[in-house]
């Protein structure tokens, strides 16, 4: 699986907006480029990204070619309860990766 | 019009030449016809409908001068309460000059508490780039900044 | 025609001590005006570096810890069969490094190293230059040098030659552009190259992520990016004299701290 690097604090306050970051490494083929005997390279991106925050869907991107190599997002959101956030990338050919962080709410 | 051989021959490596130089410069990426003002107002018309594009309220923040366009930190930031009844739904990225007009578009609810994100671009050449915010009311609000691309001066071939 | 004046000869002797009390050559940075090219860097690209939740580079540090503890080879062993934790082992490594080597001779640099240890030891084949793999075990170890002194290789007698070569290479012509490498990085850092500032070329961040790459690569890599920018026929990865070079250069770097994994444009 590509390798993530994803940033959560272990721990919030109830109601408390905290900022999550994720990075994933992919090299998000653009689809625009030729190689050097002028064929096009074939189209190879993350499309879509989703977090999920104990089973509900706390943001969501679609991303396209102009999204830089190795994608990363930075976002908020409150701090409600302790629990599971999950995080799930896909796109072309087929790509899928999840990651997920632990959140102690107090 | 009758052309020796050698003359045909001359103007065939001329002009081959003179792409090399051209190509070593662009790297490998020949970049399509694509992205045009015109194609940027027809993405945003496809998310954005017949509804009016206020300004204000939206703050999209990129160095106006880049070191390299392919990765391009770039965030947006929208001034709302983002409570169950008043807040951003979505935030699009728009661009002038890409291949494709769309950057990325980010889906919010009131949970975010911030409607805040940041993330990197490819921006392909100096450009205009917009953000364009939809509010729960579906009102839509936008900001634009525009971005010039510098480049390396010594860039590998391979 | 009047006569030339005779320098005096209070100006022949101050330029005589001049010359002699230099520790560095003409042309070289002063001592006290070396510094990284991340102090000029963009405020985002400086935040890029900083933040490890956010360096890309820290993607291949990543890998190359899950690769210190990976069993290879066929003596099915992994790097902490001999080393440990890096985190204890590897600690002030990478500001060795090119090294010299005895049984071999001359010396090797840190990815010539890694792969020594994994023919020799672990029974495994060599990672090629510039793999993923190779670049992530580089950038795991070098990041555990963080923050400390590159140290002074001249210390080494045995490394003289090699730092000379390397300096007979850093100021020789090169390709159609017929420059040298201190043109730009000695006579000529902080102006601009077609938009880009020009840097003095000290390497305390590699392997680092390049923008241009979207992706981390070695030293060796860049130098070659500037061989071929000068129009010069780059040197083969590995190379006796791109190790020397290397080495050269980190003798140029000597003193300044450790910023792997770099995030450079």
């Amino acid at each position: 699986m590509a390798r993530a690097l994803i940033s959560v604090p272990a721990k919030a306050g109830r109601g408390e907006i905290i900022a999550i970051k994720a990075l994933i490494s992919h090299h998000m083929e653009t689809g625009f480029r030729h190689s050097t005997t002028g064929q096009l390279i074939a189209r190879d991106i993350i499309t879509s990204f989703v977090c999920r925050y104990n089973g509900e869907e706390i943001f969501r991107a679609d991303l396209f070619p102009a999204t830089a190599a190795n994608p990363f997002i930075s976002f908020y959101t409150r701090a409600t309860e302790s629990g599971t956030i999950v995080f799930e990338w896909t796109g072309d050919n087929g790509f899928a990766a999840t990651e997920q962080a632990a959140i102690s709410v107090e | 019009m009758s052309e020796d051989f050698s003359s045909v021959t001359r103007r065939r490596l001329l002009k081959a030449a003179a792409a090399l130089t051209v190509g070593t410069g662009a790297r490998q990426i020949i970049r399509p016809a694509g992205a045009t003002p015109a194609t940027m107002q027809t993405a945003i018309r496809t998310v954005v409908g017949e509804s009016r594009i206020n300004n204000g309220k939206v703050t999209l923040d990129i160095p106006p001068l880049v070191e390299n366009g392919n990765t391009v930190a770039c965030s947006v930031a929208v001034d709302s309460p983002m409570t169950p009844a008043d807040y951003v739904k979505a935030i699009h990225i728009f661009n002038e000059k890409n291949p494709q007009p769309n950057v990325i578009g980010v889906y919010l609810g009131p949970r975010a508490g911030r409607a805040k994100f940041s993330t990197r671009i490819r921006l392909a050449d100096t450009q205009k780039v917009m953000a364009i915010a939809e509010l729960s009311d579906g009102s839509f609000w936008s900001d634009s900044v525009d971005v010039v691309i510098t480049l390396g001066a010594c860039l590998e071939d391979s | 025609m009047k006569a030339p004046r005779p320098l005096r000869a209070k100006t022949i002797v101050m330029v005589t001590l001049a010359v002699v009390a230099s520790p560095i050559a003409a042309g070289e940075i002063p001592a006290d005006q070396r510094r990284s090219s991340y102090d000029v860097m963009s405020h985002e690209t400086q935040a890029m570096q900083d933040d490890d939740a956010s360096n890309p580079g820290m993607l291949w540090v990543l890998d190359g810890e899950a690769l210190w503890h990976l069993k290879t080879g066929t003596a099915d062993k992994a790097c902490t069969d001999c080393h440990g934790e890096a985190s204890a082992s590897m600690k002030g490594i990478a500001t060795r490094y090119p090294a010299f080597d005895a049984e071999r001779g001359r010396a090797l640099d840190l990815t010539q190293r890694i792969n020594l240890c994994r023919n020799e030891h672990q029974n495994a084949t060599s990672l090629p230059y510039e793999s993923k793999e190779l670049l992530a075990l580089t950038a795991y170890v070098a990041r555990l040098s963080r923050g400390l002194p590159i140290a002074d290789p001249a210390a080494d007698e045995r490394l003289g030659a090699s730092i000379e070569a390397g300096r007979q290479t850093f100021n020789r012509r090169q390709g159609q552009l017929n420059l040298t490498c201190a043109q730009c990085h000695d006579d000529n850092w902080n102006k601009q190259l077609a938009g880009n500032p020009v840097t003095q070329g000290q390497v305390t961040g590699y392997p680092l992520y390049r923008l241009e790459w979207q992706g981390i690569g070695s030293l060796q890599r860049r130098m070659r990016n500037c061989m071929i920018g000068m129009r010069a026929e780059p040197f083969e990865y590995g190379a006796p004299e791109l190790v020397d070079l290397e080495l050269f250069m980190k003798w140029r770097s000597r003193g300044l701290r450790i910023e792997t994994p770099a995030v450079r444009p």
